[in-house]
C-alpha cells in the first residue's frame, strides 16, 4: 500500500494518542462517526478542507497525517527515547518529529545504533577481561612476576648489608623473573592481536549480517542463476565482517542457494501469478514445504511483488536468527520480539500453518497477514523429538480480510499495549489514552 | 619469643622475597604452597599472622579463609590476603570471607611489612 493511502491510519493513531473517541473527533470535524471510521480504515480518501479541519483538531501539521514516517524509524526513535535519563522525550510527537525532520530523525537513529554497538564493544571487552581464562591467567602471572621482581629489586636496592649468598639468589631471581615476564608479555600480545584479527567478537555478528542482507535487498542474483557458490560469495560479500558474522552469512547463503535450486524463479513466477503471495498455496502447488515458499517470497528482488514481505525465522529457543522487516512491520534489532507474534505460537503446533491478520499498534495500524509454521530441522531420529525452527511471513492484508486484526508489538519496551498478558517489561510509552 | 607468620603462596620467588623481608624483621616464617592442604597446615602451625594468596593450586584463598573462620581456633587469626586482582568486588569477596587486610600485587615490601606488623599488634 502506498504511504499516501495510510492517512486514515495516521489520523486514527493521532486520535488515540490525543485521547479522543471516534465520535468526539467526528463531531469536532463535523462529519459522521461512520464516515470517520471509513477514513480511519483507509477506505475513504481524505484531503482538502476536511484534512485541514481534522489536523487542526488533532493539533498537528496536515503533512504529518499525509506523509508519516516509517514504522522502523519510529520504533528506533522510541528505543532511543528509552535511553534518556533525567529528561523526557516528547513520545507523543515522535511521528511528527520523524515526518517533519526525516534527516535529523535518521541521524538520531544512526547515532543511537552506533552507541549501541560501542556499548556492546565495551561490555564484550569487560566480559573478556572478567571471564577470559587465558587473559586472566596471563595477567595473574604477569602481576605475580612483577611482584617478585619488585620485592627482590627493593631488597637489593635498600641500604645495608646483604649476605652474598642472598644477593646472588635475588639477582638470579630477578634474571629468571624478567625472562618469564618477557615471555608472558609476548604471549599476551600475540593472543590479543589474534583476538583482534578475528574481530574480537566486539560487534554483534547477527547485526552485521542483517545490515549486509538489508543492503543487498535479501536477494542474490548470482545464487539465483547458479553463477556463484555460497562460500565464494560469502568471502566476497563478507569482506570486513567478523569471522562469526561471515560464518552466519555463509549459512544463510548456503540455504539460499539450496532454496533457489529447489524452487527457481522460473518455476516460482508462474505460481506467484496463479496463487499470489500466499506461501501455503504456492507450497501446495509446487509440492514443497511452506517454509521454503516463505523464504523464496522473501528472497524476491524489490518490485517483484506488488507489496514487499517481511520474514522472521526463529530457532526452537525463540531467538530470531533471520529478520527481514517491513517499513510497516518492525522487528527488534536486538533481543526478543513480541511473544504474540504467530511465529512463536507456531512452535507449539509443529507443521500447522497458522494464518492470522495482525497489526502493530501505535503506528499506522495497518492490517497485515502473518503466516507462520514450525518445521523440524534435519532428518527424523528414532525416539528423539525433532528440533524445530519457525518461519513467519508477513504480507499486506487482502481486501476483505478479518476486520479485527490481532494487535501485536515489536518488543515490550516500545509497545503501548496494556494490559498485555505477554508483557515481559514495562513499556516506556506508558498507558495509551 | 619471635612471632610466627605462615605464608601460603605458590610463587617461589615471591615466597623467597617475603620470607627474607620478614625474617630480617625478626619473624619466624613458614611457607606452604598447596591450597588443598592449606587449612590443615594452618591448624598444625598455629601462626600469629597468616599471609594468604588468593589463587592457589587446589583451593582458592577465599575458600581456605572461609573454612578457617568456621573453626574456633582460627576464627580470630589475623589474615593478610594477597591477590593479583585488586578490584572492588575482589576486596568485597575477601571481606565477606573474613579477611583482616587485603593487598593487591604488586605491593611494596615496606607496605607489606607494615601490614603484617599491624596485624600482629592486638
Amino acid at each position: 500500500m502506498a504511504r499516501d493511502t495510510l492517512t486514515g491510519s495516521r489520523i486514527r493513531e493521532r486520535r488515540i494518542m490525543s485521547g479522543l473517541k471516534q465520535a468526539e473527533l467526528a463531531r469536532m470535524a463535523d462529519i459522521s462517526p461512520s464516515y470517520l471510521n471509513l477514513i480511519e480504515h483507509n477506505r475513504r480518501r481524505i484531503g482538502g478542507k476536511l484534512l485541514l479541519d481534522i489536523a487542526e483538531v488533532l493539533e498537528v501539521e496536515p503533512q504529518v497525517l499525509t506523509e508519516g514516517a516509517e514504522a522502523t524509524l519510529i520504533a528506533a526513535l522510541r528505543e532511543a527515547a528509552s535511553d534518556l535519563h533525567g529528561h523526557e522525550a516528547e513520545l507523543d510527537r515522535v511521528d511528527e518529529f520523524a515526518g517533519r525532520f526525516p534527516g535529523w530523525a535518521a541521524l538520531l537513529e544512526q547515532s543511537r545504533r552506533r552507541i549501541d554497538t560501542l556499548e556492546r564493544t565495551v561490555e564484550t571487552l569487560t566480559d573478556r577481561m572478567t571471564h577470559d581464562p587465558h587473559l586472566a591467567a596471563s595477567l595473574h602471572e604477569m602481576l605475580s612476576t612483577v611482584t617478585a621482581i619488585r620485592s627482590a629489586a627493593t631488597i637489593l636496592a635498600e641500604p645495608g648489608e646483604i649476605e652474598p649468598e642472598w644477593q646472588q639468589r635475588f639477582h638470579r631471581n630477578i634474571f629468571e623473573d624478567s625472562a618469564r615476564l618477557a615471555d608472558t608479555s609476548r604471549s599476551l600480545v600475540t593472543y590479543l592481536e589474534a583476538a583482534d584479527d578475528s574481530g574480537a567478537e566486539v560487534t554483534v555478528p547477527q547485526e552485521e549480517v542483517d545490515t549486509l542482507l538489508d543492503a543487498e535487498g535479501h536477494h542474490f542474483p548470482a545464487l539465483e542463476e547458479g553463477r556463484a557458490d555460497p562460500e565464494a560469495l560469502a568471502q566476497q560479500l563478507g569482506h570486513g565482517l567478523t569471522d562469526t558474522a561471515r560464518a552466519l552469512l555463509l549459512r544463510i547463503l548456503t540455504r539460499y542457494a539450496a532454496d533457489a535450486a529447489r524452487l527457481p524463479l522460473a518455476q516460482l513466477d508462474p505460481l506467484l501469478k496463479a496463487e499470489g503471495p500466499d506461501p501455503l498455496r504456492i507450497a501446495q502447488a509446487a509440492g514443497f514445504d511452506t517454509a521454503l515458499a516463505m523464504r523464496r517470497l522473501a528472497q524476491l528482488p524489490d518490485g517483484h511483488l506488488d507489496a514487499p514481505v517481511a520474514l522472521a525465522i526463529c530457532d526452537a529457543s525463540g531467538a530470531l536468527i533471520y529478520r527481514r522487516p517491513l517499513p510497516d512491520f518492525a522487528m527488534p534489532r536486538f533481543g526478543a520480539g513480541c511473544p504474540l507474534w504467530p511465529l512463536f505460537r507456531a512452535l507449539t503446533r509443529p507443521m500447522t500453518v497458522l494464518r492470522e491478520e495482525i497489526t502493530q499498534p501505535g503506528r499506522d495500524a495497518r492490517s497485515l497477514t502473518a503466516w507462520a509454521v514450525a518445521q523440524p530441522l534435519g532428518p527424523a531420529q528414532p525416539n528423539r523429538d525433532p528440533l524445530l525452527e519457525a518461519h513467519m511471513l508477513v504480507t499486506a492484508a487482502n481486501a476483505g480480510s478479518a476486520p479485527d486484526p490481532l494487535p501485536v508489538g515489536v518488543t515490550c519496551r516500545i509497545c503501548p499495549r496494556d494490559p498485555c498478558i505477554a508483557r515481559r517489561e514495562p513499556s516506556i510509552l506508558g498507558r495509551p489514552a | 619469643m619471635p612471632k610466627h607468620v605462615l605464608l601460603i603462596e605458590d610463587e617461589p620467588n615471591i615466597i623467597e622475597a617475603i620470607s627474607f623481608i620478614l625474617s630480617r624483621d625478626g619473624w619466624t616464617v613458614n611457607t606452604h604452597s598447596n591450597g588443598t592442604t592449606a587449612v590443615d597446615t594452618v591448624h598444625a602451625r598455629r601462626p600469629d599472622v597468616l599471609i594468604l594468596d588468593v589463587m592457589l593450586p587446589g583451593k582458592s584463598g577465599y575458600d581456605i579463609l572461609r573454612e578457617l573462620r568456621e573453626h574456633p581456633e582460627t576464627e580470630g587469626l589475623p589474615v593478610l590476603m594477597l591477590t593479583a586482582r585488586g578490584q572492588t568486588k575482589d576486596r568485597e569477596m575477601a571481606e565477606r570471607a573474613g579477611v583482616n587486610a587485603f593487598m593487591a600485587k604488586p605491593f611494596s615490601n615496606s607496605e607489606m611489612l607494615e601490614m603484617v606488623r599491624s596485624l600482629s599488634t592486638p
